[in-house]
């Protein structure tokens, strides 16, 4: 593969940025208008991995041609390829792409010990936007023949191998690495394929892991430990090496990706992983806390960013489409049906669903169509939620510093950094959230499946723009972050709601609001919620004096003071309580969520 | 002229279809191009890697991991049989030895004296793949496979349960409105393709399971009859390895839905004829389909029907089906399609069209939810 120069940053006037998503390939043209970045045009085209086509680039040269239509900038030249440098009214100075056609970058991920070392390389293949399809420890309380099995039935495209400390045990790494040579995994491209297995453990163990995989159909690269001590973990040199062997192996085999490759002015970046660089990028940049979350046809994928550290999350089965019925399996018809207020039939339902899985591309007609779709997305985001709160956890097996405050406290590491009461900003993306008819759906979607706490800003990615903008971050960070703020991201609002729990009727917290156009005092009761407009681009000072009980971020009881964002949406109080419990028989379930969706005017 | 292009499942009274058959790893390719063969025929085969059994000497003896070889009383490649001894400690001044057996039968692959562990290799599996298609062997992939090729008719499904299945075609429901209900299932329907009408309903699939039949098809099935059959909800479309006792394949969806008339006749112009079935199912990235294959005979070969150009091609005047609540299953002729996008219902804005149902009525659809049919 040739390696090319990464374009200068100040010659880019017009770039030209890709999503090769599993059906759809969008393109969007960024273009410096007046001095300042914008996204301008968007197009998008099915994707064309698949026969008859069986070449991505064809879905490319479409999307990009709608582009070039809608501009009126010629982008594809008559041979079909992507016209450059800018001359004119043509062409572009660069052109950037991700990829998660075929099926993404599927991974198998193995370590010494499972909370450690093999969460650490799980770690590593999230955040380089990888789906691992099996994680195998040596503790994992399954026998080695077991396990041995389990890797013959996979069909990985890469391995990431770990184990431990820099120094440590060098016995469980290659045990490890005995389990797996025999296993002869199967690449999913077919028996010419060399399986490429990464090697991030105890240096001691690299040149026994190499004699291990000797004579096998696998190539190894060896890179520094993911894990050199306990306290640390050095996830950046696996993530890189997994992005160069996506790229390097993965890519070439799929239809027409040398050829994509060849036109990209910077590597191509799995989806996921340029989206998780973009919030990295915005949260370091902002210094805040943020989770963003990506909700597709089959999967959902979750982004944090907790201080310094970002975690990445892919539920491989709750979505809209593919895996709807997944979710209503995984949740429970019940769980789902809770957050309807319209009389509904299940079997009928059920019936309803399977038609959805099994023709996916179909769209809800009527409202109650629509009520029942956001019921299923509310669980599909609660779930993977729950998920990725597991998952993103402080490092197991860190040595505690404990003083005698801590007597009674049993921490030992492991504890979920995910905490609601520091989050600022929660962004949405993905068909369900970002094109809801609403935006008031899209809020009441958020707030009752992520449960925010204390204050914090809801936004959604207008036309899922984040994997483009990842990328390009790569290649322009301020262009990036430009269209980040001003094009990609469309302000909701701002929820403010109390940790705790109450008898509904019982007061729970007063507030006062004071800002651009908006002066308002008042009280509201456990169970009830209030919608305040604030525009787009107004703020307002805030001060909430909860009842005892009732915490927003400074202790039950203690009063806050705070700034809340406007929005489409607006401000949203929310005393219903957290954790946010449903109670009562079917009718005032039902005459509560009624409440609910008039005061915020969900389904006007 | 206004027109879109929508999904449509296959229904072919003849075409040329091409079938790839592979082996998961490197084998023998026991046939060769321009070869007949029928669908039950072996064209390839190999033997799948035994299973693999690690046990820790290390451990068993008491020595050392670097020990281990030197207690090894076989070598690397050498065969061995359950119980047999393969190791023993020095002990002390040849006192006080450890013994180690064989936990099965097979072959030291590996000896270790990192971990101390010994892997041994059972005995390898044959697996051997059929033609499934019966007809002529266009290609040979060499080590790997074979492409098979022959004139069909073909039916595609919305979805299938189980795997692949050979039989005789057998008609048990007269029209494809008829609810296909366990009484229309008999004793010498087994080893037979059954075809219904509308809805299986769970008892039916109960009594084609008892009967032994291949497989059963027809155009819906309820949800809850599914997961009574399958024993858990199916979460996601990816299907093919069930073992239910039968294949099942509906060709519309779920819920009470008549087959499309024409998979009707097809499958009753093809009755008493031998066919193959495959009802793996993947709706994702890859799409795979259920299908039904009858090989045909030279003479009932005509030029293919369709030609690419004109598939999924929503036009004015094209038989549509509604794929989506609340109007699922009705059949109409498409109107108009009209460029501007539409408020739905729902408040979501859409690309329509509408549609002149059978029954009279007018509709206003959005074209993600109807696909083409033929009759």
């Amino acid at each position: 593969m040739t390696v090319k120069a990464t374009p200068n940053p100040d010659d880019l006037n017009v770039i030209l940025a890709t999503d090769c998503g599993s059906t759809t390939t969008k393109a969007i043209l960024i273009q410096k208008v007046d001095g300042h970045y914008r996204q301008t045009h968007r197009g998008e085209a099915p994707t064309t991995v698949e026969e008859p086509a069986a070449d991505v680039t064809v879905g490319v040269q479409n999307a990009a041609t709608e582009v070039g239509e809608l501009s009126g900038r010629k982008l594809v030249d008559e041979q079909g390829n992507i016209i450059r440098p800018v001359d004119g009214q043509t062409g572009c100075d660069a052109y950037i792409s991700t990829s998660s056609a075929g099926g993404g970058l599927q991974m198998m991920v193995a370590g010494v010990v499972r909370n450690m070392s093999a969460a650490s390389a799980k770690r590593a293949a999230l955040g380089a936007g990888a789906i691992v399809m099996e994680t195998i420890a040596s503790n994992d309380k399954r026998k080695p023949h077991e396990q041995i099995q389990r890797i013959r039935e996979l069909r990985p495209d890469m391995v990431l191998l770990s184990g431990g400390t820099d120094g440590g045990t060098v016995k469980h790494v290659v045990q490890l690495a005995e389990l797996i040579a025999p296993a002869r995994p199967q690449p999913r491209f077919g028996g010419a394929y060399k399986l490429p297995v990464i090697y991030a453990g105890n240096p001691d163990a690299a040149d026994a892991v190499r004699d291990t995989f000797a004579g096998e159909n696998i190539e190894l690269a060896v890179i520094p430990n993911v894990r050199p001590v306990l306290e640390q973990e050095n996830l950046g040199p696996a993530r890189d090496r997994i992005h160069d062997l996506f790229l390097e192996h993965v890519m070439a085999h799929a239809p027409g990706y040398p050829r994509l490759i060849e036109w990209a002015d910077a590597p191509i970046m799995p989806t996921p992983g340029a989206v998780g660089n973009i919030l990295q990028t915005i949260a370091e940049r902002q210094g805040i806390n943020a989770v963003g979350v990506d909700i597709g046809g089959a999967t959902t994928d979750v982004f944090s960013v907790f201080g310094t550290e970002f975690n990445r999350t892919v539920s491989a089965n709750l979505g809209m489409s593919y895996s709807i019925s997944n979710v209503c399996a995984e949740a429970g018809m019940d769980n789902v049906l809770r957050w309807v207020h319209i009389d509904m039939d299940e079997r009928e339902l059920r019936n309803r669903v399977k038609n959805k899985m099994i023709r996916p591309t179909t769209i809800p007609q009527t409202r109650e169509a629509l009520i029942f779709e956001q019921a299923v997305a509310r669980e599909a985001l609660r779930l993977a939620y729950i998920q990725h709160k597991e998952f993103a956890t402080t490092l197991q097996g860190v040595q505690q510093q404990r003083t005698v405050g801590d007597t009674f406290s049993q921490s030992t590491g492991g504890a979920t950094i995910v905490d609601n009461m520091v989050l600022d900003l929660i962004v949405g993306s993905g068909g369900v959230l970002s094109h809801a008819p609403q935006m008031e759906q899209t809020v009441a979607m958020m707030i009752d499946a992520f449960e925010p706490e204390g204050i914090t800003s809801l936004a959604k990615d207008s036309i899922f723009m984040m994997p483009h903008l990842g990328v390009l971050a790569s290649v322009h960070p301020q262009a990036a972050l430009e269209v980040f703020e001003k094009d990609c991201l469309v302000y909701l609002g701002t929820c403010v709601a109390p940790r705790g729990r109450g008898k509904r009727g019982k007061p729970c917290f007063r507030y006062q609001i004071k800002g651009d156009g908006i002066h308002e005092t008042g009280e509201l009761k456990v169970g009830e919620m209030r919608l305040l407009p604030l525009p787009v681009n107004h703020t307002a000072e805030i001060v909430i004096d909860p009842e005892r009980g009732f915490d927003l971020g400074d202790g039950p009881g203690k009063p806050v003071k705070g700034t809340v964002r406007g929005g489409t949406v607006g401000i949203v109080l929310d005393a219903r309580g957290r954790p946010l419990v449903i109670e009562g028989e079917e009718s005032e379930r039902r005459e509560q969520i009624g409440d609910w969706v008039a005061e915020l005017n969900v389904y006007e | 002229m206004a027109h879109a292009y929508t999904p449509r499942l296959r229904v072919s009274r003849c075409v040329k279809h091409r079938t790839r058959r592979m082996l998961p790893i490197s084998g023998e390719v026991v046939v060769s191009v321009g070869d007949r063969v029928s669908a039950q025929d072996v064209v390839a085969r190999t033997f799948l890697p035994g299973p693999v059994i690690p046990f820790n000497l290390s451990n068993q003896l008491g020595v050392a991991a670097t020990d281990v070889p030197r207690c090894m009383l076989k070598k690397q490649g050498d065969e061995i049989s359950r119980a047999e001894l393969i190791a023993r400690s020095p002990g002390i001044f040849g006192m006080f030895q450890k013994e180690a057996f064989s936990p099965d039968n097979g072959t030291v692959e590996t000896i270790s004296q990192i971990t101390g562990q010994v892997i041994l290799r059972g005995a390898p599996e044959p697996i051997e793949v059929v033609a499934y298609l019966a007809g002529e062997v266009v290609e040979v992939i060499p080590e790997q496979g074979v492409d098979v090729e022959a004139d069909v008719a073909m039916v595609q499904g919305i979805l299938g349960i189980g795997g692949e299945a050979f039989g005789t075609i057998r008609l048990a429901c007269q029209s494809p409105e008829i609810t296909l209900t366990p009484d229309l299932i008999h004793q010498d329907m087994q080893g037979q393709i059954v075809i219904g009408g509308a809805r299986m309903t769970g008892e039916a699939i109960k009594r084609a399971i008892e009967v032994g039949t291949a497989a059963v098809i027809s155009g819906g099935m309820d949800d809850q009859d599914l997961k009574e059959i399958l024993g858990e909800d199916l979460g996601v479309a990816i299907t093919g390895s069930e073992k239910i006792g039968t294949s099942l394949v509906i060709t519309e969806g779920f819920g009470d839905i008549a087959m499309a008339a024409r998979t009707f006749e097809l499958f009753k112009h093809f009755a008493t004829r031998e066919a193959s079935v495959n009802g793996a199912t993947q709706i994702r990235a890859g799409v795979l389909r259920p299908e039904i294959l009858i090989p045909l005979n030279p003479e009932e070969v005509t030029p293919d029907e369709e030609t690419s150009s004109e598939h999924g091609l929503l036009v004015p005047g094209a038989r549509v089906r509604m794929i989506r609540d609340p109007y699922f299953g009705l059949l109409g002729k498409v109107d108009s399609l009209p460029h501007e996008l539409t408020v739905l219902d729902s408040g979501s804005k859409a690309r329509v069209l509408t549609v002149n149902l059978d029954d009279g009525r007018h509709l206003t659809v959005p074209r993600a939810n109807v696909e083409l049919i033929e009759e």
